[in-house]
C-alpha cells in the first residue's frame, strides 16, 4: 500500500497548507494532485477516504457530527465511482475499435484499390476523400487494351462502414462481369439484380458507368440514379449536363438502364462527381451547379488532376475543412 | 440539424404525415424509426408532406425508398406532396420520381 500512503501524505500537506494560509499555491497543488489521483485512477469515494483521515489526524477534536457527516458523503459518491469505473473500460474500448477501424480503412484501400490508367490521347484525374474514417464513395477504371477505358463512380445511399462494405461486394459483382463490362446498360443492369438480391433493404446505390471507346472517341453511358455530370465543349467553352435517366441501384430488379452516347473531340472534357460535391453545404446555402462549374472554368487550362485537386481543395475551404459526405471527382480530358 | 415528423391524421387505412425540418444523416433515423410501423400495416395509404422540409440529402432518399418498398409490399400506397424544386430534382435524379407518386402540390388528403 504504498502508494496509498504517499497520496495520503501529499494531500494531507496540501490540505494542511490550505487550511493555514489559503494560498494559490495550495489550490494549484491541489489541481495538480487531482491529475495524479486520474492517472493512478483513484475513484472518488476514495478522495473522500482521504479527506477524513487526513482531517482527522489534522483537527482529532473535531465534533463526532463531522465525521459522521463524511460517511454521508462517502456514500453517495460511491456511484461516481462506478460511472468513474465504466468511463475507464469505455475508453479501452473505443481505443480497441479505433485501431479496429483503421485497419479497416487500410483493408478497404486495398480491396477497392484501382489506379488511374494512363492512356495515349487521354488525361485522366481522380480524387475521392471519405468524410469519416471509411469511403461510401467508389470510382474504378479499367484499360481494356486498345479498344476502351470504362470508368465506374457509385455512391453508397448510408454511410461509414456499411457503406463501405457494401462497396466492396460491387467492386466484386463488377470484377466478376468481364464479359458485360463494355456495355454500360448491361454492366447496370447486372449490378443491379445483385444489390436487388444481396443487400439490406434501406441501403441503395447510385452509379455512373462509362466506356471511353478509343478509336471512336465516343463516350457511351448509362446512370442508375447518379448526379449527373458535366460535359465540357472546348470548341463553344460551354458546360453541358451529361444527363441520363435511370433507377437507383436495389430499389426494383427489372429496372432497365438506358445507354446515351457523347462525342469528344479534342479538348472536350468528362466531368464526373458524387453527390458530396454537389451537396457541399456552405453558410450561404448549398453550392449550385453553376457555382461547381463557375470553380471548373477557374482551372480549366490546368491537366485534370490539378483540377480535382484545387476544387477539392476550395470546397474544401468553403465548409470550413468539415466534409459532411464523401467526396469523388473524377475528370477525362481527349488530348489528342 | 433538427426535424419534427407528426402523423396528423391516423386511421386503419390511412395516414398523413407532416415533416418539417432537414432529414440527413443525423435526422434520418428519427424519420425512419417514426415511419417504419408504417410500412408494417398491411394496405396503408400514407401521404407524407414534405413542404416544410428544408434540406434533404441521399440519406432520407433511402428512408423514403425504404419506407416506400415497405409500403407497397403491404399492398398500401404512398404519395409524397408539397416538394420543394430541390427535393423534386433529387427524385428526379435518382430515378424515383418515375416509379414513387410524387405531387409537388400540397393536397388534403389521396
Amino acid at each position: 500500500m504504498n502508494k496509498q500512503e504517499t497520496l495520503e501524505e501529499q494531500f494531507s500537506k496540501i490540505l494542511q497548507e490550505y487550511i493555514n494560509n489559503q494560498s494559490e499555491q495550495a489550490l494549484y497543488a491541489a489541481q495538480q494532485f487531482s491529475r495524479t489521483a486520474l492517472e493512478k485512477k483513484v475513484p472518488p469515494e476514495e478522495v473522500i477516504s482521504l479527506q477524513k483521515s487526513a482531517m482527522q489526524e489534522l483537527m482529532p477534536d473535531l465534533s463526532p457530527e463531522v465525521w459522521h457527516s463524511f460517511d454521508i458523503l462517502l456514500e453517495v459518491m460511491t456511484a461516481y465511482g462506478f460511472a468513474f469505473r465504466e468511463h475507464q473500460s469505455l475508453l479501452a474500448t473505443q481505443k480497441e475499435l479505433k485501431n479496429e477501424m483503421e485497419i479497416a480503412s487500410n483493408v478497404q484501400e486495398t480491396l477497392l484499390g484501382t489506379s488511374v490508367p494512363e492512356v495515349d490521347g487521354l488525361e485522366i484525374g481522380a480524387l475521392s476523400v471519405p468524410a469519416k474514417q471509411m469511403n461510401g464513395d467508389y470510382y474504378h477504371f479499367v484499360h481494356d487494351g486498345d479498344h476502351s477505358v470504362n470508368i465506374a463512380i457509385a455512391d453508397v445511399i448510408g454511410k461509414g462502414i456499411p457503406a463501405a462494405l457494401c462497396m466492396s461486394m460491387i467492386k466484386y459483382a463488377m470484377d466478376s462481369l468481364p464479359e458485360y463490362r463494355k456495355d454500360p446498360s448491361a454492366v447496370l443492369e447486372s449490378l443491379n439484380r445483385v444489390v436487388e438480391q444481396n443487400v439490406d433493404d434501406s441501403m441503395f446505390i447510385t452509379m455512373f458507368y462509362g466506356m471511353y471507346e478509343l478509336r471512336s472517341n465516343i463516350l457511351h453511358f448509362a446512370s442508375a440514379g447518379h448526379e449527373p455530370g458535366f460535359f465540357y465543349r472546348y470548341k463553344d467553352k460551354e458546360f453541358l449536363d451529361l444527363e441520363a435517366r435511370g433507377l437507383l441501384l436495389g430499389v426494383d430488379k427489372n429496372a432497365k438502364y438506358k445507354r446515351y452516347e457523347q462525342a469528344v473531340e479534342i479538348g472536350d472534357m468528362v466531368i464526373l462527381m458524387s453527390d458530396g460535391v454537389t451537396e457541399c453545404r456552405t453558410d450561404e446555402g448549398f453550392i449550385e451547379r453553376e457555382t461547381l462549374i463557375s470553380y471548373i472554368n477557374e482551372y480549366i487550362e490546368l491537366p485534370p488532376q490539378e483540377i480535382v485537386n484545387k476544387i477539392f481543395r476550395d470546397l474544401e475551404r468553403l465548409q470550413h475543412f468539415q466534409l459532411r459526405d464523401d467526396f469523388t471527382i473524377i475528370i477525362l480530358k481527349r488530348t489528342k | 440539424m433538427n426535424i419534427k415528423v407528426d402523423i396528423k391524421e391516423q386511421t386503419e387505412d390511412f395516414a398523413k404525415l407532416v415533416i418539417a425540418g432537414e432529414i440527413d444523416a443525423y435526422t434520418a433515423p428519427v424519420l425512419r424509426e417514426k415511419t417504419e410501423p408504417l410500412s408494417k400495416q398491411e394496405g396503408m395509404k400514407v401521404v407524407a408532406d414534405l413542404s416544410e422540409v428544408s434540406y434533404m440529402d441521399s440519406t432520407g432518399i433511402g428512408v423514403f425508398v425504404g419506407l416506400f418498398k415497405g409500403i407497397k409490399a403491404n399492398g398500401g400506397h404512398l404519395q409524397l406532396t408539397g416538394l420543394s424544386d430541390r427535393l423534386k430534382r433529387l427524385f428526379d435524379i435518382t430515378g424515383l420520381a418515375e416509379i414513387m407518386d410524387i405531387n409537388p402540390e400540397v393536397k388534403g388528403g389521396m
